[in-house]
């Protein structure tokens, strides 16, 4: 009870914090509703110039987009602020919540509550829901369990890319740019057919980091297409193992990562 | 660098698919050139976040910009001119070279483009400048300018033209965004000159409005550090 006490008055905290500057809050709410927009927005207008993108049609390719983006919002606003870790290591300020009793990880996640993402959340499941409807899916009970399951998976996948990028900052502490070219970089690679990669960025990305698995791949199976590159057609309902071991990998970085820091001594 | 790949190739599928191979009337080349100066230039032009400012106001530090000789819009400018120029030389190869290595990239045709491009970069440069200082200085009032800032990372990415070339939006609404807002001379404008999109005529014209964006945001900018000097309150001790 004392733990929840405390991780309470952290999160109160933060809420009256962020909502102190009303106007610059607000701005900041509809901002980040507005990353996801124009997300969409940029796929809308590169179907404006084409029918087909690397295969696939608008109302196809828009469900890997929302399968995606509602994943990423709900990884985003859980688990995306362990990205400020990077700032906490190099001033040191990490020696703060490591003295505390209690555990790291979800200390830091409520030291910067985002409040200012909940929105998002909602938007990209709109999106999802619209792409759902645009495709003429055959509904099976197992499509119907992968439909619910694979934002799920796409949040876990992509958390555990936030925390490993995040732990990045332990051994290399300037990190910032080369861990949102993972996490950011994961999501709009993940927003896309993967067939208009070029092979080697494509095999690197999709098959060794993961992220075909994300949205791709549950996306054929949703629409019963083959794959065009080749992988058999249970590959899509793969994607909650992909994430579990994401998630794995994950912890373990994190827990190394936590042991290896040793303060600014300053 | 990461985004490059990912840009040129998505850019590079559409042009595959579209009828006529021209998506907005780039060939895949001008594309690929588009995406990879467009890595290079986004640290030069600054498209990203920037808050000296706004944290100076907000700490109360901003005083002391006041009491200096020179005029803090003035001093920024000198400063971030400097930035600009060190990240033309750091910052801007790497992606061009990688650019050049792993796509075919268009080399211009024509003399005029290299000087017209430098020259349209300087100009973006002021001109993300002004949008900035301008976005800054909301704290003046708001004292925390951290959503304003945010909502012009975002506007100044997909209006600016790094998420997509803005003439892939119908004609009425690009050159709307054009003519009635800066936001095309940021990024846009530097990358057709280099990709050759357009004729020479064309291309001047285009660089002219930069200018013109350029002069009006930094008269703008010194009309509101006016405006707030007179109402600005120093918090703290």
């Amino acid at each position: 009870m004392g733990e929840l006490r405390a991780y309470a008055a952290l999160a109160g905290a933060q809420i009256r914090s962020v909502v102190s500057y009303r106007t610059s809050f607000l701005v900041e709410v509809l901002s980040n509703v507005g990353s996801t927009v124009f997300d969409v927005l940029t796929v809308l207008v590169l179907f404006r110039a084409t029918d087909t993108l690397g295969g696939f049609t608008f109302a196809e390719a828009l469900l890997m987009t929302g399968i995606t983006a509602a994943g990423f919002a709900v990884a985003d606003f859980t688990i995306g602020s362990i990205d400020r870790l990077k700032t906490h290591v190099r001033a040191g300020t990490l020696d703060a919540v490591l003295v505390r009793p209690l555990p790291a990880l979800p200390q830091l996640l409520l030291m910067d509550l985002p409040l200012r993402k909940a929105l998002r959340v909602v938007f990209g499941f709109v999106v999802l829901g619209v792409a759902i409807s645009l495709n003429t899916i055959d509904w099976t009970p197992a499509r119907l369990v992968l439909i619910t399951v694979a934002p799920l998976s796409c949040a876990v996948f992509m958390s555990a890319i936030f925390v490993i990028s995040a732990s990045l900052a332990f051994w290399w502490v300037d990190s910032g740019e080369l861990g949102s070219a993972f996490t950011y970089g994961g999501r709009d690679f993940a927003s896309y057919p993967i067939t208009v990669y070029g092979p080697v960025f494509r095999n690197l990305f999709a098959y060794t980091l993961g992220f075909a698995f994300v949205a791709y791949q549950p996306a054929l199976a949703l629409l019963g297409r083959p794959d065009p590159l080749g992988l058999p057609a249970w590959a899509g309902f793969a994607s909650p193992l992909v994430a579990l071991a994401a998630a794995t990998v994950a912890a373990t970085v994190w827990r190394v990562g936590l042991r290896h820091y040793r303060s600014t001594g300053s | 660098m990461v985004f490059g790949y990912l840009r040129c190739y998505v850019l590079l599928a559409v042009a595959a698919s579209a009828p006529g191979g021209r998506p907005a009337g780039y060939d895949p080349q001008q594309l690929a050139t588009y995406v990879w100066l467009g890595q290079g230039l986004l640290s030069v032009v600054l498209l990203w976040g920037w808050a000296d400012l706004a944290e100076r106001i907000r700490t109360g530090d901003v005083a002391a910009d006041l009491l200096r000789p020179v005029a803090p819009l003035t001093a920024y400018l000198a400063a971030d001119l400097g930035r600009a120029g060190h990240a033309m030389l750091t910052r801007f190869v790497v992606p061009v070279v990688v650019g050049v290595l792993c796509f075919p990239l268009r080399i211009p045709t024509r003399w005029q483009t290299v000087p017209l491009f430098l020259a349209s970069v300087l100009l973006a440069v002021i001109v993300s400048f002004g949008c900035r200082y301008l976005v800054n200085t909301t704290a003046y009032w708001l004292h925390d300018a951290r959503g304003p800032i945010m909502l012009w990372v975002l506007g100044a990415g997909v209006l600016g033209g790094l998420y997509f070339p803005l003439r892939m939006l119908p004609e009425w609404l690009a050159v709307t965004l054009w003519v009635a807002t800066p936001m095309p001379s940021l990024l846009q404008t530097p990358l057709d000159v280099a990709a050759e999109r357009d004729g020479l005529a064309l291309q001047a014209g285009l660089v002219g409005v930069q200018a013109c964006w350029a002069v009006g945001l930094l008269l703008l900018a010194r009309l509101v550090q006016r405006r707030a000097e007179r109402r600005l309150v120093v918090q703290g001790g």
